[in-house]
C-alpha cells in the first residue's frame, strides 16, 4: 500500500513546529542556501559552469516539472531566460492558487512560509535576480501577512538585503496581494496584476515572460511548490530528486483531495507511486467514499481539467519488458497520479486537485456549477472566452432550472468547440474542458434533463406550445 | 477633495510604492489598505490614488470595476464570504448561504454583496477559496472558517457583536 512521502510537507503538522524562522532553522533551515552560496561551481568535460550555471543544470537534470498546472520543465523555463538583454531579471512566486480544487500552496505559506522564502532566495540567486515577488491571492489576508512577518525575519538575519549572508549577491523580495480574480493565476495575468493593471493576459508570442515579463524585462514565474521544490533539489542533489517518483515523473507531488470522501485533505507522494483509486480508497488517503455510496465521477486535476466517469478505460503506453511502449488497457482507478499518465487518458494532472463525485451528484448541477465560475471569471478580453463561457452557464442554468431543452447538448457542445484554441489564454481551453467533457462522457443526462423539461412544458399548458423557448444568441 | 487619509496609512501608502520601481504597480496594495481603512473604494477614493500614482483616475477605477474584492459602496461591519464552487458546493455551501440569507432577511436568488437592514453584516456568494478540503468554508473579514455546518454558522455570527 503506497504512503505518503513528505519532503516538502515534512514538518507541516508537526507536534510543536512553527513557522517562524527560529524554529525553521532549528531544523536545518537557511542551510541548503548556504551551502549553495559557498559552492563553485563544476567543470564537466570540456564544459565549465559557474554556480549558478551548475544550479540551473542540476533544476534541469532532476526532471522538475511546474507544480502549478501545466507540468512544463522548471529548468526548461529557466533556460529560456534572456540574460544577455542587460535588463534585470525578475522572479515572480505564483501564489494565486486560485484553481478549484486546489488549497497545496496555502499550507505551505501558512504553516512553513520560510521554506518557500529559501527556495526562493536559491532560485534568484541562480538566475541572477535581484527583485522578486510573491503574488498571493487578495483572500489569504492572513497569509500575505505571515510572509510579510516570514519577510521582516529574513532580512534581519541577513538572507535578503545587499550582502545575502555576507556575499555580493544582493535580493529583496516583496509580497504583492491580488483581489479576487482566478485569471491572475494565467502568468501573463499576473505581470499585468503585478503592474497595477487589469489582470489581461498577455498575447504569445511575443510576450514570453522569459524574454518580456514584468516591466518588458525577463521574468520567471513559478508556483509555490515548484520553488519549494528547488530548495530540495539544491539539498539532496538532482540525481537524489530524480530517484523519487517515476521517470519523467520525478519528485513528490502535493495532492488535494476533495469532495464526496470520508478523508478530505492534502497529501504528498511520489510521482506516480500512487494510482487515482489508492488515492482516493486506500485508508492513507482519502479513506473510501461516504457510506452507501458509489463513485459516479472524478475531477483529476483542478476543474479546468477533463472529467473522468466510473468505470472508464484507457489505452495506455508503457515501457515493456524489452523497453519497447506497448500499450496496455487501464482501468480509470488504477492510472497512476502523473503527468504523463493522466495525459495518455485524455485529461491532466494540473495542479494536484482531485474532485471526487459520488452518485448522489446531480452531474448536471456540478457542470452547472463549474460552467458559471468560468463565466464569472473569464477577463473578458477575447471575445469568444468572454461571451461563449456566458452562454454556456446560461444553458445549464436553464438545464438546472425547469427550462432544458433537448438540443442543449449539441448547444454546449458546439459553444464549447468554438471557444478552444480561439484565445489569448488558456482560459478558453479552461472553460470549454469541462464542458466537453461532461457532454462527451455525461451528455445522454443532459439530453434527458433537456427533454424532461420540454415534455413537462408540453403537459402543462396541455399539449399546446404557445411559443418557443426563448431563442439563445447562436439559434 | 473631500478624500482624507490619515498619516499612518498615508506612511503605509508610501512604503508599499517603494517596494516597486514603477508607482503603478502599487495600485492593488494601495487599494486594499483604502478599503481596510474606509470600508470600500470612494470616487475620491479613486481620485486621490490616481494622483498619488501619477496616474489618470480611470487607471484605478478600471481595478475597481475588474477586480471583485474592491467594493465601491460600504459593506456591512462583518462581511461574510461563502465559497460557492463546486467542492464547497458538494459539502453543502448553498445551504450555508440560503441559511445566513433566511437569518438576515436578504434574497439569496441576488447577486453580488447584500447588507442586512442593521447595516452590521453583508453576505456574498463568492468563488473558490482555496480551502477545498473543508468544505464548505466561509470568511468573516480577514478570518477563514471550515467545515462550517449551519450551527457552527449562527456561533459565529453571534459573536460578531
Amino acid at each position: 500500500m503506497p504512503k505518503e512521502h513528505r519532503l516538502i510537507l515534512k514538518h507541516i503538522d508537526a507536534e510543536g513546529y512553527t513557522r517562524d524562522i527560529k524554529c525553521y532553522m532549528k531544523n536545518g533551515g537557511y542551510k541548503t542556501l548556504e551551502k549553495v552560496l559557498k559552492s563553485r561551481g563544476k567543470k564537466e568535460g570540456d564544459k565549465k559552469y559557474s554556480p549558478q550555471e551548475w544550479l540551473r543544470q542540476e533544476v534541469l537534470a532532476s526532471g522538475l516539472r511546474g507544480r502549478g498546472g501545466a507540468g512544463f520543465s522548471c529548468g526548461l523555463k529557466w533556460s529560456f531566460v534572456d540574460r544577455r538583454s542587460g535588463k534585470p531579471i525578475y522572479l515572480i512566486c505564483n501564489a494565486d492558487e486560485s484553481e478549484p480544487g486546489t488549497f497545496k500552496d496555502k499550507q505551505i505559506i501558512y504553516k512553513d512560509p520560510h521554506q518557500l522564502i529559501e527556495g526562493m532566495i536559491i532560485s534568484c540567486w541562480a538566475n541572477d535576480v535581484n527583485l522578486a515577488y510573491i503574488y498571493i491571492r487578495g483572500e489569504f489576508v492572513e497569509g500575505a501577512q505571515i510572509l510579510e512577518e516570514a519577510l521582516v525575519e529574513a532580512r534581519k538575519k541577513n538572507f535578503l538585503g545587499n550582502k545575502v549572508c555576507g556575499t555580493d549577491f544582493k535580493l529583496d523580495i516583496h509580497v504583492h496581494r491580488g483581489a479576487g480574480a482566478y485569471i491572475c493565476g494565467e502568468e501573463t495575468g499576473l505581470i499585468e496584476s503585478l503592474e497595477g493593471k487589469r489582470a489581461y493576459p498577455r498575447i504569445k508570442p511575443p510576450y514570453f515572460p522569459a524574454v518580456l515579463g514584468l516591466y518588458m524585462c525577463p521574468t520567471i514565474v513559478n508556483n509555490v511548490e515548484t520553488l519549494c521544490n528547488v530548495k530540495h533539489i539544491a539539498k539532496m542533489g538532482s540525481a537524489k530528486f530524480a530517484a523519487l517518483g517515476t521517470p519523467r515523473n520525478t519528485g513528490t507531488r502535493i495532492v488535494s483531495l476533495s469532495g464526496q470522501i470520508k478523508n478530505p485533505g492534502y497529501y504528498e507522494v511520489e510521482v506516480g507511486h500512487a494510482t487515482l483509486g489508492e488515492l482516493i480508497f486506500d485508508k492513507n488517503f482519502g479513506g473510501g467514499l461516504l457510506d452507501g455510496h458509489e463513485l459516479q465521477a472524478i475531477i483529476p486535476g483542478g476543474s479546468s481539467s477533463k472529467v473522468l466517469r466510473a468505470g472508464e478505460k484507457f489505452k495506455v503506453k508503457k515501457p515493456g519488458p524489452d523497453g519497447k511502449p506497448v500499450e496496455t488497457e487501464v482501468d480509470l482507478l488504477d492510472l497512476p497520479y502523473d503527468f504523463d499518465s493522466l495525459m495518455a487518458a485524455g485529461t491532466m494532472s494540473g495542479s494536484g486537485a482531485i474532485i471526487v463525485m459520488d452518485d448522489s451528484t446531480d452531474i448536471v448541477e456540478a457542470l452547472a456549477n463549474v460552467a458559471e465560475f468560468y463565466a464569472h471569471e473569464s477577463c473578458g478580453q477575447c471575445t469568444p472566452c468572454r461571451e461563449g463561457s456566458l452562454w454556456m452557464s446560461k444553458a445549464l442554468h436553464r438545464l438546472t432550472h425547469g427550462e432544458g431543452r433537448k438540443e442543449d447538448r449539441a448547444y454546449l457542445q458546439r459553444i464549447a468547440t468554438n471557444i478552444q484554441g480561439r484565445t489569448i489564454c488558456a482560459f478558453g481551453e479552461a472553460c470549454a474542458w469541462p464542458v466537453l467533457s461532461f457532454m462527451d462522457k455525461f451528455g445522454d443526462e443532459f439530453e434527458a434533463r433537456g427533454e424532461a423539461h420540454e415534455k413537462a412544458k408540453e403537459t402543462e399548458v396541455g399539449g399546446f406550445v404557445p411559443h418557443k423557448v426563448a431563442a439563445s444568441p447562436d439559434s | 477633495m473631500k478624500f482624507k487619509v490619515s498619516p499612518k496609512l498615508e506612511k503605509e501608502i508610501d512604503d508599499r510604492i517603494k517596494n516597486y520601481p514603477e508607482k503603478r504597480s502599487a495600485s492593488l496594495m494601495i487599494l486594499h489598505a483604502v478599503q481596510e481603512a474606509q470600508g470600500y473604494i470612494s470616487q475620491d477614493a479613486v481620485e486621490w490614488i490616481a494622483a498619488k500614482l501619477e496616474l489618470e483616475p480611470i487607471n484605478v477605477y478600471e481595478l475597481v470595476t475588474f477586480y471583485p474584492m474592491f467594493r465601491q459602496e460600504p459593506a456591512g461591519k462583518y462581511v461574510i464570504k461563502v465559497c460557492r464552487t463546486l467542492s464547497c458546493a458538494l459539502g453543502g455551501s448553498g445551504q450555508l448561504f440560503k441559511h445566513f440569507c433566511k437569518k438576515l432577511k436578504l434574497d439569496p436568488k441576488k447577486h453580488g454583496l447584500q447588507t442586512s437592514k442593521d447595516g452590521r453584516f453583508s453576505v456574498e456568494f463568492v468563488e473558490c477559496l482555496a480551502s477545498c478540503g473543508t468544505a464548505p468554508v466561509m470568511m468573516i473579514n480577514g478570518d477563514f472558517y471550515e467545515g462550517v455546518t449551519t450551527e457552527k454558522a449562527d456561533k459565529l455570527m453571534s459573536k460578531c457583536k
